[in-house]
């Protein structure tokens, strides 16, 4: 047991960490020899450590503490990622319920899905005139593939045993959407939006650079114009951190689902 | 006229060149109250009959009729009970259940449909399960509910495909003994289609093998004239059950010879010649206890 204990110690806590550590490392000796400009880890950590002990302080507009620009982006891709859930899940399942709109819409999801945030972003600005409406709808045009893919996927997988029963039963075509198309395509779908969920915090930082909107995306951009370059590196670890929990907690969800 | 009528059935599948033929020219007539059942191969099409009979697919010639109405889709006059029981696992048992009762009987409260749907649960002996999720519950559990399910919607004709086909040797014994019994109460109409031709004869007023496919038509049909209910440890002393299987056998068994020799004709020159695999329970020491506890209740 005790081994055991130990076992995954050092599978979990010790080699992580020193593969961190390792990264680090490339980091100082860069930052010391031959990238000069690069902030070393310590200066980074010198200069980001009001923004990190005081995470939620307001000082100013665009001089926030880090959790609270996390805060904000975070409220901005709830919002975007709402509504690519909201249009994606109804199109995945026209999708996988029905050939003739697969062969109609198919052909054209599969162009505009590759298009780049960077793209659908002055697109939006046209559209909404306005950078918050037009981030909301960059980070919905690109997050949503995987869930209406994942979706249609999950339509088309199901076990055909499953719609014989509903034949059989005469389900209605409401009841058949609610009590059998869409529970057992439930697993694919949530696929979908932990994929989905991945891409939105991608994107996020995108569009807040672009549009200059508070948040952490926002925030990197901006001391990279007033050259701290050591909050850009705060930004990129906190982006990562935060992305990494958001994969974590849809998996956990996902497990769920699949388990139940 | 009978209560079912399939007259010159032909079902087949693929594209035209490359299309197997199934069925050919299958007739069958079924009066009211009568249990019939069909034994035969594996992969020869029972399958494929029941899905006729349900409306879940359609005849390429000839006609599925039952009540004297040709078949043109699916019905909750018809019951059916699937191979492989095909419960929602998302679904409790009596959600299960109730599934198919709300949908037949819409005018009733909600309280009235549950109640219908647990009278059944409880006629399958599952009340103490009934919020319990498909996987929690045995093979035998499961096939039960979908037994439950196919009843509750109050059907003319229950269709069993082969129902306790994926079941051991001492439950479907168990089983067995509920559908007779649910057979006897209920008097409905019920096609039982199986691989085992002492379960055929246990159960049915009549036995009909469904010879070798390709191309597998309806041999000719045993009067089953056993008094019930019958118990499975007497019947295999009985030399009327030994002579419906023997001939019910000896049926199934030529006409797979046929079959395989006309294979052979045709793959005279290419070098494969599998045999179709019987899947006949045919052995005379069949069927010992009967007196089994009531399974995981």
């Amino acid at each position: 047991m005790k081994s055991n204990l130990m076992d995954g110690v050092v599978k979990y806590v010790v080699l992580p960490l020193v593969g961190a550590g390792c990264v680090v490392l490339l980091w100082a000796v860069a930052s010391s020899s031959f990238a000069t400009s690069l902030p070393s880890p310590l200066k980074t950590w010198e200069i980001s450590r009001p923004y990190i002990v005081e995470p939620f302080e307001k000082r100013g507009e665009l001089d926030q503490g880090i959790l609270r620009f996390t805060w904000y982006s975070l409220i901005r891709v709830a919002k975007g990622y709402s509504l690519a859930i909201l249009i994606g899940t109804p199109l995945g399942l026209f999708l996988g319920m029905s050939k003739g709109f697969t062969n109609t819409f198919d052909p054209i999801i599969q162009v505009l899905r590759p298009v780049s945030p960077l793209a659908w972003l002055p697109l939006g600005l046209v559209l909404f005139h306005k950078p918050e409406p037009a981030g909301l709808f960059t980070i919905a045009m690109c997050s949503m593939w995987p869930t209406v893919m994942n979706t249609a996927l999950g339509v088309r997988s199901i076990p055909q045993d499953y719609i014989n029963v509903a034949r059989v039963l005469k389900l209605s075509a409401w009841k058949t959407l609610t009590k059998v198309t869409i529970p057992a395509a439930l697993p694919y779908m949530f696929t979908g939006f932990r994929l989905s969920l991945g891409i939105a915090w991608l994107v996020i930082v995108a569009a807040e650079m672009l549009t200059g909107a508070p948040g952490v995306g926002g925030f990197l951009w901006q001391e990279y114009n007033a050259l701290i370059y050591e909050h850009i590196i705060l930004c990129i670890l906190t982006i990562g951190i935060v992305g990494f929990m958001l994969d974590r907690v849809m998996g956990l969800v996902e497990r769920r689902f699949k388990a139940a | 006229m009978a209560f079912i009528e399939l007259s010159g059935v032909c079902k087949g599948y693929g594209r035209a060149g490359h299309r197997t033929h199934v069925l050919e020219d299958v007739n069958l007539s079924i009066e009211k109250g009568e249990l019939v059942s069909i034994v035969g191969y594996s992969g020869a099409g029972k399958t494929t009959l029941v899905a006729l009979l349900a409306g879940l697919i359609f005849p390429d010639k000839g006609q599925v009729k039952v009540g004297g109405k040709v078949v043109k889709g699916t019905s909750s006059e018809r019951g059916v009970v699937f191979q492989n029981y095909s419960l929602l696992p998302w679904l409790s048992v009596l959600e299960n259940v109730q599934l198919a009762v709300d949908q037949v009987f819409p005018k009733r409260t909600s309280a009235e449909r549950r109640a219908h749907a647990m009278k059944f649960v409880e006629m399958v002996n599952l009340g103490p399960a009934a919020g319990k999720r498909p996987r929690e519950l045995s093979g035998g559990m499961r096939q039960r509910v979908s037994v439950a399910r196919a009843l509750a919607i109050e059907p003319e004709v229950l269709l069993l495909d082969e129902p306790f086909g994926a079941l051991d040797a001492l439950t479907r014994g168990v089983l067995q003994g509920e559908l007779q019994r649910i057979s006897q109460e209920s008097g409905k109409t019920m096609l039982l289609i199986t691989n085992d031709v002492d379960e055929g004869i246990l159960l049915s007023d009549r036995i009909i093998p469904l010879g070798a496919g390709p191309r597998a038509s309806l041999g000719p049909a045993t009067v089953v004239d056993i008094e019930r209910p019958r118990d499975r440890k007497a019947l295999n002393h009985d030399p009327r059950f030994r002579a419906t299987r023997l001939g019910v056998l000896e049926y199934l068994l030529e006409s797979g010879k046929q079959k395989r020799a006309e294979r052979d004709v045709v793959d005279a020159k290419r070098d494969v010649t599998e045999a179709p695999k019987p899947e006949l329970k045919s052995q005379a020491a069949a069927s010992e206890p009967v007196q089994i506890a009531e399974e995981c209740l």
